[in-house]
């Protein structure tokens, strides 16, 4: 539904690196966002710098990098998630499809551009009326129910529940809530979908199953997630990108990045000697 | 601790003694036993209550029986003594006092906790401590010469002619009265509840909130559809709070409401409560019945507290959504 009305600003490689590698990608990618020029200021204190990204369609961009990196930072600007702070200020422009996302109404870019948590957070609701939160307060033309059931299943967790819909979400296993939050983002059908470290707080097999599932939902919108695990973002990206003290190190598809890197730190992080 | 109380009764005296010696030593024990006794001294406290209340009030009990909840004359002369019209005045003014207190207190609350800027909430949240501290008899003079010629001159007549079709707002204007007491109660109701409800709400976590902003919620809705149902609990352990406040509040409903034993539908009316009553006659009361009909006014107004903390909370279990907010933190 929404891939068509994407206008196609193709690039053939992310535009990080002078050595141009020649393992790049043989057919076109279509952008979904597209970061340029971006810093960013906390109070007096700039902690991106001069940040130049583009995020491809369909497609799971990790962002990795040390803690403090500012990696969570630069999520938080792709939908505006940054303004509920106090005296947190940007610098630079941010495309979502070739549109400012600075122009447009918050409430309808938070839509488009859909955010799971670090820790699950469920409202303290059924597990229906989570799903339910998002349509309902947009006013959805489906009928809910449809629309949970579909988010559910897409989330991987509708065999889990289906039939106690209308149990409390803190009954479920952090790993299901997890699931469930990203459910919860997906039923307002947003074209791209932010994961802020989303599998730090779960155990190694509900980590897989969220694993698993971000490749699954590359089909329905564009993912990017933020992660302290290389070998997260090695199993699930196709494009990673690599951030030190506020600033955009590499940025190169995933296999390229972890076998050539071309910046002598970024060598340093993923061989781990800091971070 | 576990183990000492698992152990104990198994294992024998000494290895009994030697873990709980050496549980005493490490100050678990000690520190186990002494909180113990300051949390029992409170049972303690108001079982003595009841038993005084219940031991002070002998002869109407005997008397009367359960005539006197049910009877509305209160005559010391005769010596014929019935609770109800205070009963009600101490319902009615409280049931005012709420209707008032709880829009006004919530919403300065949530603008306090949600809206205003730090600065400003936290210097306003010193204010509203400071109006929590006042006494109440400061608030019963701000009563008689501030609200009951207000009540007198314009807010009754203007209720009149607009509400007074309603069985409520008839009858003439005193000034004086449930109504009056209402407001006075109101007033000081607010700081408890506006205080108490700002922190739950600063409380709640903010990824609840922030979960609600990412699926496109504008600020108030994410406020009233997120934040303030997941603070239900501890909002309305601030109505709590303020309910048991307005029903045995004494000093500025004495000085308000009338002082008359009188059950009337119309909130202009004047009235008295228990709390109020107890207070203006205790000193005047002459012969042990009258006397001891105040002692047993208390021991209903114990049990009417009681009854109403209980129904409260049973209306927090009965509406409490699954998932509970607070309650799973």
């Amino acid at each position: 539904m929404h891939a068509s009305v994407r206008p196609a600003v193709s690039l053939n490689i992310p535009p990080t690196g002078s050595n141009a590698e020649t393992r790049e990608p043989a057919t076109a990618l279509t952008m979904s966002m597209c970061v340029s020029k971006v810093n960013f200021f906390y109070g007096s204190k700039q902690t991106l710098f001069d940040i130049n990204l583009e995020i491809a369609a369909n497609k799971v961009t990790a962002l990795i990098g040390p803690s403090g990196c500012g990696k969570s930072t630069l999520l938080r600007t792709l939908n505006r998630m940054y303004e509920t702070l106090r005296d947190a200020r940007l610098e630079g422009e941010i495309l979502l499809d070739g549109k400012s996302i600075f122009n447009q109404d918050v409430t309808s870019l938070r839509r488009r551009v859909g955010m799971v948590f670090q820790r699950p957070n469920p409202f303290p609701k059924s597990i229906f009326d989570n799903v339910a939160y998002g349509p309902r307060i947009n006013g959805s033309k489906v009928p809910i129910a449809d629309c949970v059931e579909k988010s559910l299943r897409r989330a991987a967790l509708w065999d889990e529940v289906k039939d106690h819909l209308h149990k409390s979400a803190y009954e479920l296993s952090g790993g299901q809530q997890q699931r469930l939050c990203i459910a919860r983002a997906l039923a307002v059908d947003p074209e791209v979908l932010l994961l802020d470290e989303p599998c730090s707080a779960l155990d190694p097999i509900s980590t897989a199953k969220i694993e698993e599932l971000l490749v699954q939902l590359k089909e329905f919108c564009t993912i990017v997630t933020v992660t302290h695990n290389m070998q997260q973002a090695a199993r699930v990206s196709d494009f990673t990108a690599f951030l030190l003290i506020g600033q955009l190190i590499e940025f190169s598809p995933t296999a390229q990045l972890f076998t050539t890197p071309k910046d002598p730190r970024t060598e340093a992080y993923i061989t781990g000697r800091f971070g | 601790m576990a183990a000492t109380t698992t152990t104990v009764p198994g294992t024998g005296p000494v290895a009994g003694s030697r873990s709980w010696l050496s549980g005493l030593r490490e100050g678990d024990e000690i520190v186990r036993l002494i909180t113990f006794l300051f949390a029992a001294f409170v049972v303690f406290l108001t079982v003595l209550l009841v038993f005084e209340l219940w031991q002070g009030s002998v002869l109407p009990r005997h008397k009367f029986g359960f005539n006197f909840l049910r009877t509305s004359v209160w005559d010391p002369v005769n010596e014929q003594f019935g609770a109800l019209p205070f009963i009600y005045g101490t319902v009615v003014t409280a049931a005012v006092a709420l209707l008032i207190a709880v829009p006004l207190g919530l919403g300065a609350a949530i603008f306090l906790a949600e809206l205003a800027p730090v600065r400003l909430s936290d210097n306003l949240e010193f204010f509203i401590d400071l109006l929590a501290a006042v006494p109440s008899v400061i608030y019963g003079l701000l009563g008689i010469f501030i609200v009951i010629p207000l009540m007198r001159q314009y807010i009754q007549p203007a209720l009149k002619s607009t509400l007074g079709f309603l069985p409520f707002f008839q009858g003439p204007a005193y000034g004086l009265g449930f109504l009056t007491a209402g407001v006075v109660l109101a007033i000081m109701l607010l700081p408890y509840i506006i205080s108490v409800s700002r922190e739950v709400l600063l409380s709640v976590p903010r990824d609840q909130r922030e979960a609600a902003l990412a699926l496109g919620a504008t600020r108030w809705e994410a406020t009233w559809k997120v934040v303030v149902p997941f603070a239900r609990s501890g909002i309305l352990g601030s109505i709590f709070l303020a309910l048991a406040r307005a029903l045995g509040e004494t000093m500025a409903v004495t000085m308000v409401i009338g002082n008359t034993p009188v059950i009337s539908a119309s909130l202009f009316s004047p009235g008295d409560s228990i709390a109020s009553v107890i207070a203006s006659q205790f000193k005047e009361a002459t012969g042990d019945l009258y006397l001891q009909s105040l002692i047993e006014l208390g021991l209903v107004l114990f049990l009417l507290t009681f009854i109403l903390n209980g129904l409260a909370r049973l209306l927090i279990l009965a509406t409490s959504e699954r998932g509970g907010g607070m309650a799973h933190l």
